[in-house]
């Protein structure tokens, strides 16, 4: 893949300099052309797999031995029934659902406190609290994951969805903190004096200024924080293992390994679109804004 | 942390590529200093102290413990624990086993990025700058269409994605299936479990599910890129490949850099997509990565000190990669040092 498309690219490099050329050229139509088609191979190997997921989530695993292309007989539910029923995949869709529910917002609000108060006061040790918040966004989690397992378990929140939440807080807020910072250093101080001088204290000043001003902001690091969430992986498996608290992720992994080669297909494949729509769902609806977020730090 | 932690991390991670620029800018020194009220003391113990609290306990304390269990011969069950010094490092560099990850983890850190990132920017290029020739520099039409599609693996968690493509992979899944339509009979291979095929299967899903956010992240780059420059390079004769080389190339290498560095971090962690592809360590141990055998000493095995080491070594390997990353990208372009940052 990666060697065709350096040879399409490298095709033009004399036929292309032709800037003095007022309509398209044999070579703009050629590098088009295979722009075009490079770009539509990697469009076919990203959407297939993911075709032959959904068409496979109703057919029976008979049929997906059969035939990798073929069609479902008939198109009904059972796959999706059995996953959300037989599998649990419904109980742990309600368990992600809180949880991931549940920490965004304690994170999006820590966060937000916690970013605003490091940007626009200056409180001794504020700068200590920023490097820590950046050496947490480097180490990787897997250091810290044996530790984490015995401070749990000194709290009796190991294996509990609320140590699973306070867990998913902890670990989203650098992210939070360090994209919020930025932001909340680029708002205007002078609404934030003007609200004082109006008489309100720091706790309105925040919640009904500034806050609403961060909205942005707020937007594109909870829809990441959200992706980020719900497909966690590692934090569930080494800190949940009791069975009827599993999320998703866990879950799928969990069933995929326990079934092995086994495996009903069809219903794998169920589970698989049951852990994908909502993600799916927040991309279609904020894609915009996601790849907008992406692109905020590049273009300053 | 969230560099690696899989699924987290690879949201977060990622998009701290982003806010890596505008963190870099001075941290605040002009804040505002207020006066000492019931009202001011208690907004800065809840606003401060709780998120701080939480993150003291939960990130930064088991960073630090995790240094010191990595010096004892803990095994977590009893509460007594030797202090042993080195002892653990010496037997992980004795531990064949936990070497031959290390080299997986080394070999995934070179490649995945730099795979992935020659296929993200050529794509990047050819949108931004692949139009017609003549007039101001065009990206290709339609290419929205293509941006959209190839950043939703992103979105999808990465053990959905490990699974699935195990699926794709196994004897009678899809891409037998699909070689076969085209007339090449792969006698029902397993893709992943052969010791010569599943390390390049196992790059190719991770290379799959991040081409597509690289390719948003250096079409934003070289959109910023300001219109002059590209004009000036076209007025002097220089062709599409050309401006790319000696252009663009130059103009985002920050951001290559930055990718660089995130998309190493993600594959000296690799621990999501091993789990869905290859749990117990692939044929021969040939896709094993240090973070599988760190939970597994530590979850299966109860070794919490040694665990704790790998853990040490795994985040010295990671700031050492991350440091090579930088130096080497000084290195090389030194000289149109400041193009444009």
């Amino acid at each position: 893949m990666s060697l065709d498309t350096r040879a399409a690219v490298t095709i033009d490099p004399k036929a292309g300099a032709r800037p003095t050329a007022t309509k398209s050229t044999t070579s703009d139509k050629a590098v088009g052309g295979a722009s075009h088609i490079v770009l539509a191979i990697w469009a076919i190997v990203v959407i297939l797999p993911m075709l032959w997921t959904l068409i496979g989530s109703f057919k029976t695993t008979k049929e997906i031995f059969a035939s990798p292309f073929g069609l479902p007989e008939n198109w009904n539910f059972d796959n999706y029934v059995s996953a959300w029923i037989g599998n649990n995949f419904g109980g742990m869709f309600i368990n992600t659902v809180i949880v991931v529910g549940v920490s965004l917002v304690l994170v999006m609000v820590l966060g937000a406190m916690c970013a605003y108060v490091l940007a626009r006061f200056s409180v001794p040790g504020s700068r200590v609290i920023y490097y820590l918040v950046l050496a947490g966004l480097t180490f990787p989690v897997f250091l810290a994951i044996v530790p984490l397992f015995f401070i749990l378990q000194g709290m009796s929140l190991l294996n509990t969805l609320p140590g699973l939440i306070i867990t998913y807080v902890a670990f989203a807020l650098p992210f939070t903190v360090f994209f919020l910072f930025s932001f909340f250093k680029s708002l205007p101080y002078e609404i934030q004096e003007a609200a004082y001088v109006d008489g309100a204290s720091e706790w309105r000043t925040f919640f009904q200024v500034m806050l609403p001003m961060a909205k942005p902001g707020m937007a594109a690091v909870a829809i990441m924080n959200f992706l980020g969430l719900w497909n966690q992986f590692l934090l569930p498996i080494s800190l949940n293992t009791d069975k009827s608290n599993y999320v998703l992720s866990q879950g799928m992994a969990s069933y995929a390994s326990s079934a092995g080669y086994a495996l009903d297909f069809g219903e794998m494949f169920a589970a698989v679109i049951i852990t994908i729509v909502p993600v799916l769902i927040v991309y279609i609806f904020f894609q915009r804004q996601l790849q907008g977020s992406v692109s905020q730090g590049t273009s300053k | 942390m969230s560099l690696s932690a899989p699924g987290l991390d690879t949201a977060l991670d990622t998009s701290t590529v982003v806010t890596a620029r505008t963190g870099r800018r001075k941290a605040p020194r002009a804040g505002l200093r207020r006066r000492m009220s019931f009202d001011y003391v208690s907004f800065l113990l809840v606003f401060l102290g709780l998120p701080v609290a939480i993150f003291l306990i939960f990130v930064i304390s088991p960073f630090v413990q995790a240094v010191y269990y990595a010096m004892t011969n803990w095994t977590g069950f009893s509460p007594d624990m030797d202090f042993v010094g080195v002892e653990n490092f010496v037997r992980l560099f004795q531990d064949a086993t936990f070497l031959q990850a290390m080299g997986n983890n080394v070999l995934l850190a070179i490649v995945v990025p730099l795979i992935t990132i020659v296929i993200a920017l050529v794509f990047a290029s050819m949108i931004t700058v692949g139009g017609p020739s003549h007039g101001q520099v065009r990206g290709l039409k339609g290419s929205s269409f293509y941006r959209v599609v190839s950043f939703f693996p992103y979105v999808i968690p990465a053990i959905v994605i490990a699974i699935l493509w195990n699926m794709i992979y196994t004897p009678s899944g899809l891409l037998n299936g699909i070689l076969g339509v085209v007339g090449i009979d792969t006698n029902e291979f397993a893709w992943l479990g052969d010791a010569r095929t599943a390390m390049g299967a196992t790059i190719f899903v991770i290379v799959w599910s991040m081409v597509g956010f690289y390719m948003v992240l250096f079409i934003a780059a070289i959109k910023g890129i300001p219109g002059e420059t590209l004009e000036a390079a076209r007025i002097d004769g220089a062709g599409r490949f050309r401006t790319v080389i000696s252009i663009v190339l130059p103009q985002i290498r920050d951001n290559v850099q930055t990718a660089y560095i995130y998309l190493g971090i993600l594959a000296l962690d690799a621990f999501v997509y091993m789990a869905g592809l290859n749990s117990t360590g692939g044929p021969g141990n040939s896709t094993l990565v240090m973070s599988q055998y760190l939970f597994r000493t530590a979850f299966e095995k109860g070794q919490f000190g040694m665990a704790s080491a790998m853990g040490v070594v795994l985040a010295v390997i990671t700031l050492l990669f991350a440091a090579i990353v930088i130096s080497v990208f000084r290195l090389v372009g030194g000289k149109d040092e400041g193009g444009r940052a």
